[in-house]
């Protein structure tokens, strides 16, 4: 998987980029995603995470560098580039990409224990969408409740590859790999079948690397309740901006 | 376990080399029929890695069967060109014929049906592959005798219709003009590799695969990256449903294409060529393989190439197993490095950093035949054909409703009028050029010429006559799509399969206005929003038809009066009163 994952090299010198008209430093070679946030400026994103390699798995973060889209978690800044950002067109086509996620899974956010905390949840919200405008796709998604401590509620999951980097990256372990291809594809786990078989710890990086109610760990639900969860009083992004 | 066994020799064969999954994969199916969870487990432990890894591959091609499955297995072409030529037709009588349906698992059964989208033979079909073999021009009278040849134990490559024609309808003096073997690779190895480079920048040669870079430029850039190694490889994945001039060349000029490959070494100091073959063209292997022998044998590859010291450069061919986004020049290097076939972030290139890390050249089948030939030939002599900025001749595989069904060889600048002409289809309704990802042109369209200024295409040309029923045409063709995507990215995986059912409610007769404007900003964003070209095209079916063909579109919705599929002021209040909040209004947000 080498190659997919590659953290694009950086080679230290500063440059500067144009972003919605605004000049900002960077770092030559670090990703336009966070070279854009460490000037405090919030690009979408979902797939994303800190100290992981990019996925460019969702799209989200997608901006466009000199007239043309890509995502800006991959894409490495150079000098003079000129980005478009926060824009209506842009917001508009994320917020359709979020619309799909909800409706390729299936998402119960009035009753999932990571309401509040979720980051598919807190994006629906910031890029105001209100409810998905395609149908519902209802495809039928294992729950994998195995584990003593962890669940894996494929309902939920968006495919973001995050706990499949962080088990790689930060927890040296394998638990988690895709399946599949196109609408079919699933998130896959290091055993014949059932987490049961893997040797994730519910303290492992992958857990907390999920950005919904897909990877949880157990008995933990609505220990901070509702109106006190992090998406709950400042929108998704806002830490970023601060 | 007779699993361990065969899998343990198999990766012993390869060396237990990780990145040979693929051809290891390749080999375990065809010893045991199908890949269990237990091979993959084994295939895992004998190589030391994650078997969700080995799972994550094997899982993603269409031809590897996870469970077992009859001894015979007949892949029907199901593609458009397919299905207007009577493969469903063809469907029903296997069914009848036996006993079993399509998609069915039945391990009892000797004869499994599957179909499979295009596999290169829409100018002879309806078309499919039995165990492999081609079988074409298909009627339904020849089903039983096909049937009974396969439950008889016959020799199924006996068949009447086991015969694949490599009729090129015209030749022309680039690709199918008679060639000397070795004839491109005595001339490069008289030049150096910045001569070779500045022949093809003279001759203005832009690749044939679809991106019409210009093929001296990224030989330039692959041999200027700094690596102590470089990579050539063909792409003979040719996916794109009605195409198959590829075929074609790798059947009639395989030394062309093996000449090309070895001036592109010659040029960025490569030792090592890869081809990847898809693997609908299986049959095609013996004999490349037996042309890559002459070869060696005639000091045209190995060490020392045609006598000059330290040019050694040898090719081997990679097997696909079934994934039309294998053709994306990244996802094939992922592929030929044993892995699912999603393509790369990009930057970097693969000229800086492609196979196994290396500088690599990927070129389109024909693209290198075009070098081959600019070598004996000269790059002025090539840059005299065609037009100014579309050199040289463009092979086109015609396919659909026209009398003359082929490949043809012609010069660049031919308007699609004088194709047609030439194809007998005067009375075309549209053309679909460049295959399901280029566009659907319609009659106002006609006079405009193949070239890369004006209408580029990497060759599927599809006719379709005044009585086809178009709307459902760019309906399977988005299907096609959505069976493709390979599912890494959100807006293609998930938008590919709501612009089908979209488009399918509309053909339905449930679609209404507003189903059309949501049609048409669903495409665009999948168009804008999608990490690759697959994604980024697939749209094109429907954008292209809803400009070029509105009134198709309008013929087939309801006004919008009263037939709203949804209320939404009473699901935001529903929506409201289950989550006992209001919505955001997008006001509270910066
Ligand atoms: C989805 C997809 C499928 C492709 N399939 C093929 C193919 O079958 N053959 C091919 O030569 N190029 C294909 N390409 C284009 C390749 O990525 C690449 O541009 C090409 O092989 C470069 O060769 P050229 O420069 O000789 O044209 C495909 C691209 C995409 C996005
Ligand atoms: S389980 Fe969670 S982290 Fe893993 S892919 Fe699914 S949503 Fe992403
Ligand atoms: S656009 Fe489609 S084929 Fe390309 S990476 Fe995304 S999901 Fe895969
Ligand atoms: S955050 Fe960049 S693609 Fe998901």
């Amino acid at each position: 998987m080498s190659a997919q994952n590659d953290t694009p090299e950086t080679s230290g010198e500063t440059v500067k980029l144009l972003i919605d008209g605004v000049e900002i430093p960077a770092r030559e070679g670090q990703t336009i995603l966070e070279a854009a946030a460490d000037a405090g400026i919030y690009v979408p994103r979902l797939c994303y995470r800190e100290g992981l390699p990019p996925g460019g798995h969702c799209r989200i973060c997608t901006v466009k560098v000199n007239g043309r889209p890509t995502s800006a978690c991959t894409f490495p800044a150079s000098e003079g580039l000129v980005l478009e950002n926060n824009t209506d067109e842009l917001n508009t086509m994320r917020r359709q990409v979020v619309e799909m996620l909800f409706v390729e899974g299936n998402h119960v956010c009035p009753s999932c224990e990571a309401s509040g905390d979720c980051e598919l949840q807190a994006l629906g919200y910031r890029l105001g969408m209100i409810a998905p405008q395609y149908p519902y796709q209802n495809t039928t998604r294992e729950l994998d409740a195995s584990h003593p401590d962890v669940m894996l509620d494929r309902n939920r999951c968006v495919l973001c590859g995050r706990c499949a980097r962080a088990s790689r990256e930060l927890d040296g372990k394998s638990v988690f790999g895709f399946e599949g291809r196109g609408i079919g594809k699933r998130i896959a786990v290091n055993a014949s079948h059932g987490l049961a078989g893997t040797d994730i710890d519910a303290a492992d990086e992958a857990v907390a690397a999920c950005p919904t109610g897909c990877l949880l760990v157990k008995r933990q639900a609505n220990l901070i309740p509702v109106g006190k969860r992090t998406y709950d009083k400042t929108p998704i992004g806002t830490d970023v901006e601060a | 376990m007779v699993e361990t066994d065969v899998v343990n020799r198999i990766v012993q064969q390869f060396g237990g080399d990780r990145t040979r999954l693929l051809d290891m994969a390749r080999a375990v199916h065809a010893e045991l029929g199908h890949i269990s969870e237990e091979t993959v487990a084994a295939l895992a432990k004998a190589l030391d890695v994650p078997r969700v890894e080995v799972r994550d591959m094997v899982s993603f091609y269409a031809f590897f069967f996870r469970e077992p499955h009859g001894t015979n297995v007949i892949y029907l072409c199901h593609a458009v060109v397919e299905r207007m030529q009577g493969a469903d037709d063809i469907a029903r009588a296997l069914e009848e014929a036996t006993g079993t349906t399509f998609g069915a698992s039945d391990p009892d059964a000797d004869i499994t049906l599957r179909y499979t989208s295009c596999i290169g033979l829409s100018d002879q079909a309806p078309s499919a592959l039995v165990n492999g073999v081609p079988v074409t021009n298909l009627t339904v009278d020849d089903v039983p005798e096909l049937v009974a040849a396969l439950r008889g134990g016959r020799d199924i490559t006996r068949l009447r219709q086991a015969q694949v024609g490599n009729d090129v309808r015209t030749a022309g003096q680039v690709i199918f003009a008679p060639t000397e073997r070795g004839a491109a690779v005595r001339k490069a190895v008289t030049m150096t590799p910045d001569a070779i480079i500045e022949e093809l920048n003279v001759a203005r040669l832009r690749g044939r695969g679809g991106a019409g870079f210009p093929t001296a430029m990224k030989w330039k850039f692959c041999r200027q990256a700094k690596e102590d190694v470089h990579y050539v490889v063909c792409n003979a994945d040719e996916g794109e449903p009605g195409t198959f001039k590829d075929r074609a060349i790798l059947a009639l000029q395989p030394n062309l294409v093996f000449g090309g490959m070895t001036v592109a070494a010659r040029a960025l100091g490569a030792r090592k060529g890869i081809l990847y073959l898809r693997a609908e063209y299986e049959y095609l292997l013996r004999d490349l393989e037996s042309e890559l022998d002459k070869r060696r044998h005639l000091g045209l590859l190995g060490d020392n190439i045609c006598g000059c010291e330290g040019f050694d450069f040898d090719i081997r061919i990679q097997l696909g197993a079934g994934a039309y986004i294998c053709g994306e020049e990244s996802a094939l290097i992922e592929s030929l490095e044993g892995k699912r076939g999603a393509p790369r972030a990009r930057p970097p290139f693969p000229v800086e950093h492609g196979y196994l890390g290396k500088p690599t050249s990927v070129n389109n089948v024909e693209t290198l035949c075009c070098a081959a030939r600019i070598l004996v030939e000269g790059g002025a002599w090539f840059a005299d054909i065609g037009t100014k900025d579309s050199t040289g001749t463009k092979l086109l595989s015609v396919s659909g409703d026209c009398t003359k069904p082929g490949v043809y060889e012609l010069e660049y600048g031919l308007t699609v009028l004088q194709l047609l002409e030439r194809v007998g289809a005067e009375n075309a309704q549209a053309v679909q050029m460049g295959g399901p990802s280029g566009q659907c042109l319609a009659r106002k369209d006609f006079a405009r010429s193949i070239s890369f200024e004006d209408l580029p295409t990497g060759g599927s040309v599809i006719i379709f006559g005044p009585e086809r029923d178009l709307l459902e045409a760019m309906r399977q063709f988005t299907a096609f799509f959505a069976e493709e995507s390979c599912g890494w990215c959100a807006p293609c995986r998930v938008g590919t399969t709501l612009l089908e059912k979209c488009l399918q409610k509309i053909l339905d007769g449930k679609g209404t206005f507003s189903d059309l404007e949501a049609l048409e900003t669903l495409g665009e964003t999948v168009k804008t929003m999608s990490r690759c070209g697959l994604g980024q095209t697939a749209a094109n079916p429907i954008l292209t038809t809803l400009r070029n063909f509105p009134i198709l579109y309008a013929d087939r919705v309801r006004s919008d009066d009263g037939v709203m599929a949804f209320d939404l002021e009473r699901a935001k209040e529903e929506c409201c009163s289950v989550a006992g909040r209001a919505p955001a209004t997008g006001e509270e947000t910066p």
